[in-house]
């Protein structure tokens, strides 16, 4: 029996430890530690209510915008307007989101994934006129490896010339993934940390010059998709099919569903939404949600014990170092008493398993490709596929939404701060479900709670002893080499963890 | 040829940081961030990012030997960068990365062992600067800026902050670009926050594009409104940086361009003397600078 430690697991959103009990080269057990605490749940309280979308944002200098949408929507509906922003509004708020999520989709698999299969030091024998590979080139020549060495060693599988072609793309997705954050600069002001989405509406008028800035940006980013990410995920799937087949773990999933088509309805579980609330399972049969069966537990998580797990809207966060039995900061969401994983994995299940005739088609063309089962879709490799086509999927979809803004109709709907009031923003974030629930007392908040995607991925053991979803993907894992475990950090950053997302 | 290209250490520590700080500086544009990891940023220099949690390859005790190594390999000569606060509460345990002798290290104490043999240091973004969100009150985890614990810690090195939540990736790159060509900035370079005065020399407020409707008293009510939006909340008549003129994302927009207040991230008030963010500013001087309209004086 040994133990595996990874600490830092790097390519991810913060600080996140990994520790494996191995045995006979299989994990037996997993721990996932959450290793950065700052108390947003703490300061936010005693604020102007409106200031939750700017504070909250900087939980997450990765996902800000999803932050933004969830704490608008929790203002919105304790403002008591949620069934009232003017269409425009309703529409550049999906716009920006989703703008975000697509690029945010596009760095994960290049810039966090990729280096786990793509040699980049293959580009040393490259031989071709490509400037920017020649650049690499150079750089390897001259000896300073940072940040691409040192790394895992053994089980780089891809021909040398598809390995010059990916980092080739890892270079090309830089620029796209910025061209993103163009797109959400022009209606929402700068990114990270936009201030365009706000209770009540957006900040921005809308003009034709604005939308046609950003139409064509977002060809430049669908045509990368198309034509480059999602070919690129087949094309590593291919070169390693045995990740289409581990790294599963609950196989409970959850949406939140999210990207509002209609503006009238005040509840946000009854809207319809793009991507639909629901849960599934390997099955892929729909399931309803039950919101008020969301709970968290912090049993082995480093705040004080309540005597059982609370709903978001009753939480409480009080930080205590050094808990017995406790070894995260980040808390153990369940829902109906079970661990379920969210994600863009979660969210395919569920528009697949309610019919969604787009999605049907994306996953099912994707899998005869790979000439794989459905059950391919519960692996490492079905979650960077499900993500590239969560990316084609929104952005397809913003092309559409694009042009049903009205430059001139009204963009923002006037509120008055209630004495007290309740509210809760559910959204699908880049890596799942989001939800900020709030409370208002006096004008000022007097509780604030968010329940991020992370959270309930990379989530400690609960109350039950149940472990989280990354913990339960890892458990009964072959590791061919322990100094070089590529497999744990593989079936990890499938996820697309995010620690300050998930501790906040 | 190559060998005569100079290598500057750099080295990259997150604290109590959101990653904000380091996906602002993936959005350079000119130089594009590949540019600044892989090419001769200046020519005969290249940047040689030895540690970064977001991008680097390896991870685990690989990584950690790197960071420990550098600190003793390249003393005196490394660039060490720290977006974040550094936590100084529950004895530092708010923020651990790696372990010692079987025990976790706490950031404050890498940040000590790096700060010691550094060069010089970056505090990127408004935490490391002045605290920050990551200090907001009541501070939960004690989260203290990066010149506060360096003086805690008795340790006296050149120190440039580069706020913002986040920092323009100009405000960086440029900062860097600069210490590369020209050396560490003197002590007139800076501002009495330690910001260089090439980005934080002048109010938002200096240079706004809707700085005549201040002057003609022409506010914005609501979004959406034409006018000042000094009574929205804006805070750009207290905050410097040159947002107006560079503009953000490769100069799609910025903050006051999509009509909503500035926020005042570039400033140590930041975030709680600047709230609440949509109130309108109490009891400033505000700065004249050709204004024959001030608040408090009844306007046209």
């Amino acid at each position: 029996m040994s133990r595996i430690i990874i600490d830092p697991v790097t390519r991810i959103e913060g600080h996140l430890k990994i520790e494996t009990v191995v045995e006979g080269g299989v994990v037996k057990e997993a721990r996932s530690s959450g290793n950065m605490f700052r108390g947003f749940e703490i300061f936010l309280k005693g604020r102007d209510p409106r200031d939750a979308q700017i504070i909250a944002q900087r939980i997450c200098g990765v996902c800000p915008q999803s932050h933004g949408v969830a704490a608008t929507l929790s203002l919105d509906s304790a403002f008591g307007i949620s069934g009232k922003i003017p269409d425009n509004a309703r529409i550049i708020r999906n716009l920006i989101q989703g703008a975000h999520v697509a690029q945010d989709h596009v760095l994960h698999f290049y810039h966090l994934a990729a280096l786990d299969y793509v040699d980049v030091a293959s580009v040393a024998v490259y031989q071709g006129k490509d400037s920017e590979l020649n650049s690499v080139k150079d750089f390897i020549m001259r000896g300073e490896l940072g940040p691409f060495v040192p790394r895992y060693e053994g089980d780089y599988r891809l021909p040398t010339e598809v390995n010059q072609l990916a980092t080739a793309h890892y270079l090309e997705a830089l620029e796209i993934r910025r061209t993103g954050h163009e797109m959400v600069s022009i209606f929402s002001g700068k990114i990270p940390h936009s201030v365009g989405i706000v209770p009540g509406g957006i900040t921005c008028t809308p003009t034709i010059d604005m939308i046609t800035a950003f139409l064509w940006k977002l060809k430049k980013l669908q045509n990368f998709i198309n034509n480059t990410y999602l070919p690129d995920v087949i094309a590593i799937a291919k070169a390693y099919p045995d990740y289409c087949e581990i790294g599963a773990g609950c196989k409970n999933y959850l949406s939140y569903g999210g990207y509002d088509l209609e503006g009238a309805e005040p509840d946000l579980t009854k809207r319809k939404r793009l991507y639909t609330q629901g849960v599934t399972f390997a099955d892929l049969k729909p399931g309803k949600l039950d919101i008020s069966k969301v709970m968290e537990s912090v049993r082995h998580s480093w705040y004080q014990d309540y005597p059982a797990a609370k709903h978001p809207s009753q939480g409480e966060t009080v930080p205590s170092y050094g808990k017995d039995g406790a070894y995260s900061w980040v808390k153990s969401p369940r829902y109906d008493s079970k661990v379920y994983e969210v994600g863009p994995l979660a969210r395919v299940a569920v528009n697949y398993a309610s019919g969604d005739p787009v999605i049907r088609n994306l996953v099912d063309s994707a899998l005869a490709e790979l000439k794989a089962p459905t059950s391919a879709l519960f692996s490492v490799m079905g979650r960077h596929l499900a993500r590239a086509i969560c990316a084609k999927y929104i952005a397809d979809n913003v092309e559409k939404w694009l042009l049903e803004i009205k430059p001139g109709e009204p963009t923002f709907v006037q509120y008055q701060i209630p004495e007290e009031g309740t509210g809760a923003g559910l959204t699908e974030a880049a890596r799942g479900a989001l939800g900020h629930w709030i409370e208002i007392k006096g004008k000022k908040i007097a509780n604030y709670q968010c329940v991020v995607p992370t959270t309930w991925n990379a989530s400690p053991r609960d109350e039950n002893g149940n472990p989280g979803p990354i913990e339960q993907a890892l458990t009964g894992v072959k590791v061919k080499d322990k100094d070089n475990p590529f497999e744990l950090l593989r079936i990890v950053r499938s996820f697309d963890p995010c620690l300050a997302c998930a501790i906040h | 040829m190559s060998s005569k290209v100079k290598e500057i250490p750099l080295v990259w520590l997150a604290a109590s940081a959101c990653t904000g700080c380091s996906i602002s500086l993936l959005n350079s544009a000119s130089p594009t961030i590949k540019n600044i990891l892989v090419d001769q940023i200046i020519p005969g220099v290249h940047i040689n990012l030895r540690f970064h949690q977001t991008i680097m390859a390896g991870a685990g005790e690989q990584v950690i030997k790197v960071l420990e190594d550098t600190a003793v390999e390249k003393k005196g000569n490394y660039v060490l960068a720290v977006d974040g606060a550094i936590p100084t509460g529950a004895n530092a345990f708010y923020c651990v990365m790696g372990e010692r002798h079987g025990k976790p290290v706490t950031l404050e104490t890498r940040f000590e062992e790096l700060a010691r043999n550094a060069l010089t240091i970056l505090a990127v973004g408004t935490c490391a600067a002045f605290g920050g969100i990551a200090a907001a009150a009541p501070n939960p985890s004690g989260a203290q800026p990066v010149k506060t614990v360096l003086e805690a810690k008795g340790i006296n090195k050149p120190l440039i902050n580069i706020p913002g939540c986040p920092p323009h990736p100009d405000w960086f790159v440029g900062t860097v670009a600069s210490i590369l060509l020209t050396g560490l900035p003197k002590a007139e370079d800076l501002d009495d926050f330690l910001r260089p005065k090439t980005f934080y020399g002048k109010l938002i407020h200096e240079n706004c594009p809707r700085r005549a409707c201040f002057d003609e008293g022409k506010f914005a009510k609501k979004p959406g409104d034409e006018g000042c939006l000094y009574e929205l909340g804006c805070k750009g008549a207290i905050t410097y940086a040159d947002c107006p003129l560079r503009r953000w994302n490769s100069g799609a927009n910025w903050v006051i361009g999509a009509g909503a207040p500035c926020q005042g991230c570039t400033q140590p008030e930041f975030p709680d003397q600047m709230a609440p963010c949509y109130e309108k500013l109490k009891d400033v001087d505000l700065p004249v600078i050709g204004a024959y309209w001030l608040p408090g004086k009844e306007g046209k």
